[in-house]
């Protein structure tokens, strides 16, 4: 590994700032530059790095941008079929109470294909973490409309902008599964900015703490950008995600330990 | 010392599971199986073995749910009839792809589209001939008592293990509802974790540091490494041809004619058989007990021993295309068959023998 640095001899430890954790796999991720799922990865890995819990995790990888997930994660994992991965997750962590289960899904597979996998798994309490990457679109096969895509917005299968009237309402998943009892932490977070992205570790770190408790889904949602399938340069995305995608998609708690944090309108 | 009991078929394979120390099932209900999950649930294993029961949302979660289960080294099964053995092939073929083992039910009723609820044999092609997308076979189990039912569950999960594949208990719903004498045998204690990780090397089961990570996936994106993983598929199916195949033959030494059958259209000929014998008819009953792999030696060495065969079965003629492949000889080879959940009556049988293949 040294030898791929220009200045080994700088590699000391009094210079040593940042280390990347070896939960990450050292391999180009598959990611366009200027996305957020490098950095949700980084996130997760360190979470777990810190609470000491990779031997004892298994994750889930969907079908979308994150399907190669587990070429980069450097822990035991399975390849799910789109949207069924909460059902897999279900089967490991009845299997295996002693293990820490997640599943990582793009808003496709969590919101479209598996809509019925991720209500039901939610319902009934299962205590395994959903990580939910939103983007409003269909990374992988090229930038078609998601049930989460904006009224308005374009892509390749709403090229004149999501008509509500012909296309339907982007689907706020997150506010409907955080009514289900079987829930008992969501949140919704962004990796746009430094504070966005300690933010959202915190609360990784508090998903898989809830598995300890056993008291139902931790369900943690990254509002992320999709600077190729939005057409725009990752500072433009970021930016047009901030003034478009957070009114729509609000940032914060929205259930912390089993409670509402407020009246969901 | 095992245990001597009166049951349904259905209710035979959710003790066998019991039994055979199985760590989960995931179901969801359809007619004419719903008894195999009633019976777990009302049995409660999750109490005394700590096998994992669930009602899915759907016959698409729970196959799912097992390929997650079969994922990590866990013995998982399922059980379905046709309708939602149809929503399952998608995932058959990613745990097929996948190489992991399972252990699938599939109570036939009538088809196409939602059928009927009576017992049927209609969906031989689906079972042994893939079913879902890609090239793959799983083996293919097919009981005709609910005897079978019971032994082909542990039968099933060896299988299943030894290959890493899934497994399917082919049978209807005759079989399914009716009550028989079953020997069971006495339970198996499941598994403990540190067992599976030990038997299962290849399962996610959590990474210790010492092992590189392990990923169970179908998805190769680099189609030399897509062909490998199809080459080692068939060079596996070429195995389970060479060393699984399981068939019966009943007063074949003499036979001039050949009845060919599986499961209960097996049952009704043995019936058949007796009624052609009073009239002096000499025949034999041939019944594959796996349609994957299909017992294609024997049907062809005893093919040159008999003057003609008439394959039953309850659908329009499936098995049939694999008993004439497999025959090398040129002797008729006709087929009976009634679909929609109609039974053939033994009379018929005979009848039809008589029509076609003697008379013919």
């Amino acid at each position: 590994m040294e030898e791929k640095f220009a200045h080994p001899e700088l590699r000391t430890p009094e210079n040593l700032v940042y280390k990347r954790t070896d939960l990450l796999v050292d391999c180009p991720l598959s990611y366009c530059p200027g996305c957020g799922h490098g950095v949700a990865h980084r996130m997760l890995m360190e979470v777990l790095e810190e609470k000491e819990i990779a031997s004892k995790t298994i994750g889930i990888s969907p079908v979308g941008c994150s399907v190669l997930a587990y070429d980069f994660l450097n822990i035991d994992m399975l390849g799910a079929a789109h949207g069924r991965a909460p059902a897999l997750a279900t089967a490991i962590k009845r299997l295996w109470p002693s293990r820490y289960v997640f599943t990582y899904q793009g808003d496709g597979d969590l919101a479209a294909i598996g809509t019925a996998e991720t209500i039901h798994a939610c319902n009934r309490g299962e205590n395994f973490t959903i990580i939910f990457i939103n983007n409003g679109i269909y990374g992988m096969t090229g930038g078609q409309m998601a049930p989460t895509t904006l009224p308005g917005m374009r892509s390749s299968t709403s090229p004149y902008g999501r008509d509500t009237d012909i296309m339907g309402y982007p689907l706020k998943i997150t506010e409907l599964i955080a009514q289900l009892p079987g829930t008992y932490y969501v949140t919704r977070q962004s990796v746009h900015t430094p504070a966005a992205v300690r933010k959202t570790k915190k609360a990784l770190r508090k998903a898989f703490d809830c598995q300890d408790l056993g008291k139902g889904i931790s369900f943690v949602e990254i509002v992320s950008n999709c600077n190729s399938g939005w057409k725009m340069t990752p500072v433009q995305s970021n930016k047009w995600m901030e003034e478009n995608m957070f009114p729509y998609y609000p940032i914060g708690d929205i259930k912390v330990d089993g409670e509402l944090i407020e009246k969901l309108k | 010392m095992g245990e001597l009991r009166l049951m349904k078929g259905n209710e035979a394979i959710a003790e066998a599971a019991i039994r055979a120390g199985c760590d989960g099932y995931f179901g969801y209900p359809i007619t004419p199986q719903s008894e195999v999950l009633e019976y777990l649930m009302a049995e409660k294993p999750y109490e005394t073995t700590g096998m994992v029961v669930l009602q899915a949302e759907s016959e698409v979660a729970a196959i799912n749910m097992l390929y997650g289960g079969a994922g990590t080294g866990k013995m998982v099964m399922t059980s379905s009839s046709s309708p939602g053995i149809s929503l399952m092939q998608e995932g058959i073929s990613y745990m097929a792809g996948t190489q992991l083992p399972a252990l699938l039910v599939n109570i036939v009723r009538g088809g196409p589209g939602l059928g009927t609820i009576q017992p049927s044999q209609a969906d031989y092609f689906q079972s042994v001939k893939g079913g879902g997308h890609g090239d793959y076979h799983i083996i293919v189990y097919a009981p005709a008592s609910v005897q079978e039912m019971a032994d082909f569950v542990k039968l099933g999960f060896d299988a299943a293990f030894k290959y890493r594949t899934p497994v399917m208990i082919l049978s209807d719903g005759a079989i399914g509802q009716m009550m028989e004498k079953v020997y069971l045998d006495d339970p198996i204690p499941r598994r403990g974790d540190e067992e599976v990780i030990t038997q299962c090397p290849w399962a996610s089961t959590g990474r210790p540091m010492t092992r590189e990570h392990n990923i169970l996936t179908s998805l190769d994106l680099d189609p030399a490494g897509q062909e490998r993983l199809n080459l080692r598929l068939q060079e596996k199916y070429r195995e389970i041809e060479e060393k699984e195949v399981k068939f019966e033959m009943l007063d074949c030494e003499d036979a001039e004619y050949l009845l060919v059958a599986f499961g209960l259209s097996a049952r009704i000929c043995q019936k058949a058989m007796q009624l052609a014998r009073d009239k002096g008819i000499k025949v034999g009953l041939f019944r594959p007990i796996t349609l994957f792999p299909f017992p294609k030696k024997e049907i062809r060495k005893i093919g040159e021993k008999v003057k003609g065969m008439l394959v039953v079965e309850m659908n329009a003629g499936q098995m049939i295309e694999d008993v004439q492949l497999s025959v090398g000889c040129n002797i008729p080879i006709e087929h009976y068959g009634r679909f929609g959940g109609i039974i053939p009556t033994p009379d018929e049988v005979v009848r039809v023998l008589e029509e076609k293949i003697i008379g013919g």
